[in-house]
């Protein structure tokens, strides 16, 4: 992907992220033939603006949390540059790296096996400060107070273990221990679904505060679209590794140009496709297919209801179509028309 | 309601789990008819009693510490909470059978799926084993697996989360049961998986008459797949209704915020995006659940009497009944 476009390098973005390649050996299946390599990450560019949430969307074996485990050094790279801040992140090693971390935090998923049963709620927010020795011990104390008040938990709490929250507290906790080194990033990696739907909307409406208030940007991974059209300003989908689509919010919902992105948003769910009533969707046949062996050619050919011979052959490339939204698909032209949209035309 | 008679009669229905913190009423109360060849969603935040309606039917509440302490549960006249442990086995996967959310761990991983399938047909109708292996591959190729012959010999591990969910329909429909109940069937799978499992639901409904009882926390699925919604909250249903009622018209104000909690995606994504509404609090604990109504702590509508009295099912006409202060005529104040 040497002629991987370059998405508006400047000083606006925080992170870049250029020709990332993060591949998994396999063991071997016996002394003679060599195993497999997972090509999790399979040289992706993508650059998220200071501010903004930038949103990876994919299905599972996307390589989207590996994308975002790669932007902070917790899975081991491959190929490829990070830049957070203007600095190279790859090349980092020891307390410099650590250094780094500050400026990067994480929310994960499950907010039940992401918290230490066995500290105290206080202590587990306070401990990134105590590891990167942030502030003098008594300012730490009043730092993790006003975490607390900042994402909903009463200071009293502090002293509470995490069984005795619940599941949505519990991501509160999550994200003020993300809070505590006062990150530029912070990775959030499905936040919300794990919890239930009355409590997704609380947390999601606390992540957009905090990020009007302390300025943060937001990298943010998820599979549900309805959650990614509402927080997202930019979204990349993903599919066995490599950034099939990305464009800004509004352009990639209401006109999708990859044929992939085009059957992501018509499987959801929802009224429009209401029992009985006559339907035009076109259903993806099968599974994603495993990232150890990707096809030749264009990734999503097998699945591709368009598929022509070239997409067998030829791998397309990520290019931009229109302003600021990125497509690789031979099957979009210079009209920008995408292959969905021509086959219902005719 | 219409003349229709209804398959599956559940009225009243209570259980309660004796815990360490006391009594935990995890239904109090819950009635609903099922009409035959429809599908009836059940949606809910977790612990709301959802799951625990759809074993009560399959009588698999775990006794100790569970009971069901009051109720009746006909399924075609017949009263399912008196019949004998052997007259429930012979329900059990031949009238009514079910899925569950993880294929992986409903499967039994050291025999082959086709095994698994020939079981349920021979112990139900008896089949020889040729037979009921042929049954096998003809319920295989009627959830759309592939080169069926070949897949029926292999093993759970052997195939993806998707495909495995499709054995565990193939399994649950292999004797015609009259009603499925499909406990978050989708959960655990892709979104594009998921829409193959709803069609091929549909599909299969429409083919063989099948009641459905889908029990989901998503409204988009109750949207695509529910002619009739029960919303339950804390044990109880708070709303029931079709899904049309439902989403265009909510009535209890738990509905309304469970339906406004959600961002929903849109084709034409609005620049503006106000904050998204929120249920403050979480749900009430049912060990200690007061005299009243049980979202009157959550409800932005709460009044006095909401707190001190449970307001009972209305009947608001068209089969939309809702158990909310907000409709009862003479409420007492």
């Amino acid at each position: 992907m040497s002629s991987a476009p370059n998405l508006n390098a400047d000083a606006d973005n925080l992170l870049e992220v250029s020709g990332l390649k993060v591949h998994f050996p396999l063991p071997r299946k016996n002394l003679m033939t060599p195993g497999g390599t997972v090509h999790a990450v399979d040289g992706i560019n993508y650059n998220v603006r200071r501010g903004s949430t930038f949103g990876i969307v994919g299905e599972s074996g996307s390589g989207k949390t590996t994308a975002a485990l790669a932007a902070m050094r917790l899975v081991p790279i491959t190929a490829g540059s990070i830049r957070l801040d203007g600095t190279e992140m790859t090349t980092l090693e020891g307390d410099a790296l650590r250094a780094m971390r500050r400026k990067i935090q994480i929310v994960f998923q499950d907010p039940y096996s992401s918290l230490n049963p066995r500290m105290r709620a206080g202590a587990i927010v306070r401990e990134p400060m105590d590891l990167m020795d942030v502030g003098s011990p008594d300012e730490r104390d009043r730092r993790v107070a006003e975490l607390f008040r900042r994402v909903g938990l009463r200071p009293e709490q502090v002293a509470l273990f995490p069984h005795q929250f619940s599941g949505g507290q519990r991501q509160r906790i999550g994200v003020a221990r993300a809070l505590a080194t006062q990150p530029e990033l912070i990775v959030c990696d499905e936040p919300v679904s794990a919890l239930d739907v009355a409590i997704q909307a609380q947390i999601l409406n606390l992540l957009r505060e905090l990020q009007r208030d302390f300025g943060l940007t937001y990298l943010f991974i998820s599979h549900d679209l309805g959650v990614v059209q509402y927080i997202c300003d930019d979204i990349a989908v993903m599919y066995l590794g490599e950034i099939v689509e990305q464009s800004d919010r509004i352009s990639l919902f209401s006109t999708p140009l990859h044929p992939y992105t085009w059957a992501l948003i018509s499987a959801v769910p929802s009224a429009r496709h209401r029992k009985g009533e006559e339907d035009n969707r076109v259903r993806l046949q099968g599974d994603p297919p495993s990232p150890i062996d990707p096809p030749p050619g264009c990734h999503f050919a097998p699945r591709c209801p368009f598929a022509e011979d070239r997409c067998h052959r030829e791998k397309p490339s990520l290019r931009e179509v229109k302003a600021g939204h990125l497509v690789s698909c031979h099957l979009v032209g210079e009209d920008c028309v995408p292959p969905h949209v021509k086959t219902a035309a005719a | 309601m219409d003349a229709t008679t209804p398959l599956l009669e559940v009225e009243g229905l209570k259980v309660e789990f004796k815990t360490r913190r006391g009594i935990a009423k995890v239904l109090e109360g819950v009635t609903f008819n099922l009409e035959p060849g429809k599908t009836l969603g059940i949606v809910g935040e977790s612990g709301c009693g959802k799951s625990m309606t759809a074993l009560s039917i399959m009588r698999l509440v775990p006794i100790p510490p569970g009971r069901i302490s009051a109720g009746s549960i006909r399924l075609k006249g017949e009263d399912l909470l008196q019949a004998s442990e052997k007259r429930m086995r012979q329900v059990r996967g031949k009238d009514i059978s079910m899925i569950f959310q993880e294929p992986m761990t409903s499967l039994n991983p050291v025999y082959s799926i086709g095994d698994q399938i020939a079981e349920t047909v021979r112990v139900h109708e008896g089949l020889s084993r040729r037979a009921a292996f042929d049954r096998a591959v003809e319920m295989l190729k009627a959830v759309n697996i592939p080169a069926a012959e070949k897949r029926v010999n292999e093993f759970p591990h052997q195939m993806s989360g998707g495909m495995r969910q499709r054995v565990m329909i193939a399994m649950a429909l292999a004797c015609r049961p009259s009603v499925l109940i499909a406990d978050e069937p989708t959960t655990a799978l892709d979104v594009t998986v998921q829409a193959q499992v709803f069609d091929l639901l549909k599909e299969l409904q429409e083919k063989t008459g099948t009641t459905i009882i889908l029990i989901t926390h998503d409204m988009g699925a109750i949207a695509e797949m529910a002619d009739r919604v029960m919303v339950m909250y804390a044990g109880r249903a708070a709303e029931e209704a079709t899904t049309e009622q439902i989403l265009t018209a909510p009535k209890h104000p738990y509905t309304q915020g469970l339906i406004a909690c959600v961002p929903h995606m849109a084709d034409k994504p609005p620049p503006e995006r106000p904050p998204l509404t929120e249920i403050p609090g979480v749900v009430p604990a049912l060990t200690d659940l007061g005299s009243g109504c049980s979202f009157a702590p959550r409800c932005p509508h709460a009044m006095d009497h909401c707190h001190s009295q449970m307001p009972q099912p209305q009947e608001l006409g068209g089969g939309h009944r809702v158990a909310c202060w907000l409709y009862q005529e003479g409420a007492v104040a």
